[in-house]
């Protein structure tokens, strides 16, 4: 019962509330779509954050997310030792920036009264659960080994029999629980995340690449030759 | 060609008194909220000296602007790609401390204090923190303070000058300082809208005011770093860029901007020039020496046949066209080639162009006053000629206005000079014709010329400095949809406070 609860009706509406509510929250309130950059106001602990946070973090999800996309190709990339050793290290090495950079991230808005002013509870939700996130995922990394492998037999059958509506927990109700709460985390995070600054991670704006420098906006229609925008 | 029309202005800086009301003008109408306290979109610094924020000159620090490398424009910031790449942390970016943290008083203290020995003071309280602070800098910190060794000395601006000519502006009987009154020049190549990988920031295509968007805008903090002129502020309260919005909605509305209607020494001008957008890049290319002509090349003639047909060809309206025919702009920048933009060097193409100040430019303490050097034995000529004597070296002028180009502030100044001495022949008498005709001759000047100059400068109407075109943004709805439906679903523009609320 309690399995069914929390790896079949919380994963489903985790995902659901984070679609709902953030289409909600971009059509109605897109002015609150930010960043919220407190950069202008902390520099220096910033960039000792900031930065490695987000390069561990987007790795991180990214081999997530690649291993249940294509677990085909993700099999056989781990298939040669080595590459399994490689994944493990730099796995286990990305977790260890992740975690340290964001206590930074934490140990900065706790300690300086300009960012603090700027800081919402909705933030301090989110650094709590991200902080638990990383400290779970580390652990793992560092006492389960071969999650790039297990992961594989594991968590991405039962997340495919949610996406197929078909859900088989017998997977993962099996895990260990520093393993479950990390998973649980994971969807906790994926609950808040309309109701935090973390919108910002979907609107990576990528669009910049080919689009011209300059933005020219017409309010008038166009005509003639004027339609071509200077680079 | 690719005819647009573009609001520009001229600030005549020999008519600056540095009372700051442009500044409080416009800090009343727009930045008078939490978190755009210590924004001033207008503001008037004192020259020699290190500007708001501080140093905003120095673009090797802060990279703002364009930069011609392999032949290409780009970005001194970052390419796209580097834009993407340091997005979570913008090395270039400017904070409060570069600014100043915004402050007010503990006044009630003087109120409720208990009864004492000492008189109860009004302390500082941040209005970031609400804390008690010690107030280390505030706006216009160094204001008149030319020849200060911790500000004029820093003016990146003197840093090609020779030590004499540098000791020479410090020289404690011949200090000397202008003011530069400075918003944002709405470029037409901007960095700031170039840099934001979010498209927020934009140039209205109709009039070339450049804005960014609230509702798009999601503090990626690139178009600071972007602007060279670092006119374009964080709001840290709403994590939001904010920038001068050269007063739309009166422009809209047929009136000038507050800080051009405030303006007591009435050094402001508004109007349209018309310029050819497909050459944007291949002027903001051109070498350092070239770029003040370059700029002049780009602005049309509105008097042109071929270039008001391309014009209408390209949709600008008759109001428009009409207006860019007697602007006041058009007639300093191009005409009488005066008035000359801030920092070409930046390559941005900016619409806002100064009149650079004569200051006593020669004037000397001799027998315990001012005196013009040479001029009692030599009469007129050391005016026209040696204003490699001015007291304000001609290099550092040619540093702001003309990107190290000299021949080009030599001859605006020759230019003023003959308008004086033109006029001074005239009126006070003192000074011969043949005098007169050869200050306008050096000046390469008409008499008609020089009184028109000197109309415009000194005695023009409130509608001579200003005209404003008609904008017909509400006419403008009509081509792009339905004015009722419009009018029914349009609003106010953004219906959501400007505020953090998640
Ligand atoms: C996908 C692309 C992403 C981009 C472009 C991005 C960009 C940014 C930027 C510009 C900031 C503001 C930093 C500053 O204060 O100047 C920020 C803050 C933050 N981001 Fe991201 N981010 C991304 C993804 C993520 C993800 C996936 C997470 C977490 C799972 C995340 C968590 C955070 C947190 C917690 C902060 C607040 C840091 C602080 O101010 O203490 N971001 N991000
Ligand atoms: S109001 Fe006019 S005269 Fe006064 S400081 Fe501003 S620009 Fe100069």
């Amino acid at each position: 019962m309690l399995d069914d609860v929390l790896f079949v009706a919380f994963p489903y509406l985790a995902f659901i509330t984070a679609v709902w509510v953030g289409v909600y929250r971009f059509r109605n309130d897109r002015f609150s779509y930010s960043s919220q950059s407190s950069q202008f106001l902390e520099n220096r602990m910033l960039s000792w954050g900031s930065a490695p946070w987000h390069y561990a973090i987007l790795t991180i999800l990214m081999a997530h997310l690649v291993a249940l996309v294509v677990p085909s190709i993700w099999a056989s990339v781990i298939s040669a030792p080595i590459r399994l050793y490689t994944l493990e290290v730099t796995g286990l090495s990305l977790a260890l920036m992740a975690t340290f950079a964001l206590c930074v991230l934490v140990y900065r808005r706790l300690t300086t009264h300009r960012v603090r002013t700027v800081t919402t509870p909705a933030d301090w939700l989110l650094f709590s659960l991200l902080l638990a996130q990383v400290v779970l995922g580390f652990w793992v990394s560092l006492f389960f080994r071969w999650g790039a492998d297990w992961y594989l037999h594991t968590t991405v059958p039962w997340i495919g029999s949610l996406v197929k509506f078909q859900p088989d927990t017998a997977t993962v109700t099996t895990l260990p629980w520093v393993v479950k709460f990390h998973i649980l985390g994971g969807f906790a995070i994926i609950a808040v995340f309309p109701f935090t600054r973390l919108v910002h991670a979907v609107i990576w704006p990528i669009t910049y690449l080919w689009r011209p420098h300059q933005v020219v906006i017409w309010n008038r229609k166009r005509t003639g030759t004027e339609r071509k925008a200077p680079r | 060609m690719d005819i647009r029309a573009q609001v520009s202005m001229v600030f005549h800086l020999d008519k600056c008194i540095g009372c700051h009301t442009c500044s409080v003008a416009c800090k009343n109408i727009w930045t008078d909220r939490e978190g755009v306290e210590y924004q001033w979109w207008n503001n008037v610094e004192t020259k020699p000296g290190t500007g708001y924020p501080t140093l905003w000159e120095n673009q090797e620090e802060y990279k703002g602007g364009w930069e011609v490398e392999d032949d290409r424009l780009q970005l001194k910031l970052q390419s796209k790609i580097g834009t993407l790449g340091n997005i979570f942390y913008n090395r270039r970016l400017p904070t409060i401390n570069d600014y100043y943290e915004p402050w007010t008083y503990d006044y009630e203290h003087l109120f409720n204090a208990p009864e004492g020995d000492d008189q109860p003071t009004a302390r500082p309280v941040s209005l970031i923190t609400g804390e008690f602070m010690e107030i280390e800098s505030g706006p216009n910190w160094d204001d008149d303070l030319g020849g200060s060794p911790v500000y004029a000395s820093n003016d990146p601006n003197v840093a090609p000058l020779t030590d004499e000519e540098r000791a020479q502006l410090n020289e404690i009987q011949r200090v000397v300082f202008f003011y530069l009154p400075r918003i944002c020049n709405h470029c037409i190549n901007p960095g700031c809208v170039a840099a934001c990988p979010a498209g927020a920031a934009y140039k209205r295509g109709e009039d070339g005011i450049v804005l960014v968007n609230q509702d798009k805008c999601r503090a990626w903090r690139m178009c600071i770093s972007g602007c060279p002129y670092k006119k374009v502020y964080y709001n840290w309260s709403t994590g939001k860029s904010e920038k001068c919005v050269l007063c739309f909605p009166r422009l809209e509305s047929g009136q000038a901007p507050a800080c051009f209607h405030s303006c007591v020494g009435r050094i402001r001008y508004l109007g349209v020039l018309l310029y050819d957008a497909d050459r944007i890049e291949e002027v903001a290319s051109s070498p350092a020496a070239d770029l003040v002509e370059a700029q002049r090349g780009i602005i049309q003639d509105p008097f042109d046949p071929d270039v008001i047909a391309a014009a209408k060809a390209n949709g600008v309206p008759d109001g428009m066209l009409e207006a860019a025919k007697h602007s006041p702009v058009y007639k300093f920048v191009k005409e009488w080639e005066l008035a000359l933009p801030l920092h070409p060097d930046f390559r941005t193409v900016p619409m806002l162009y100064y009149v650079p100040p004569m200051l006593p430019v020669l004037a000397k303490m001799k027998d315990g006053k001012y005196d013009v050097a040479g001029a009692e034995t030599e009469g007129l000529k050391p005016l026209l000629t040696s204003l490699e004597h001015a007291r304000v070296p001609l290099r550092y002028m040619a540093e702001l206005f003309s990107a190290g180009n000299e021949e080009v502030v030599t001859e605006v100044y020759r230019k003023l000079i003959a308008v004086r001495v033109y006029k001074r022949a005239e009126t006070v008498g003192d000074l011969s014709q043949e005098e007169a005709q050869e200050a306008l001759d050096v000046g390469n000047l008409t008499a008609e010329e020089a009184e028109a100059i000197f109309r415009l400068t000194a005695l023009p109407s409130f509608e001579e400095r200003f005209v404003v075109p008609p904008l017909a943004r509400e006419v403008a709805i009509e081509q792009i949809g339905s004015p009722y439906d419009r009018k029914r679903e349009g609003g106010f523009g953004s219906r959501t406070a400007p505020e953090r609320r998640w």
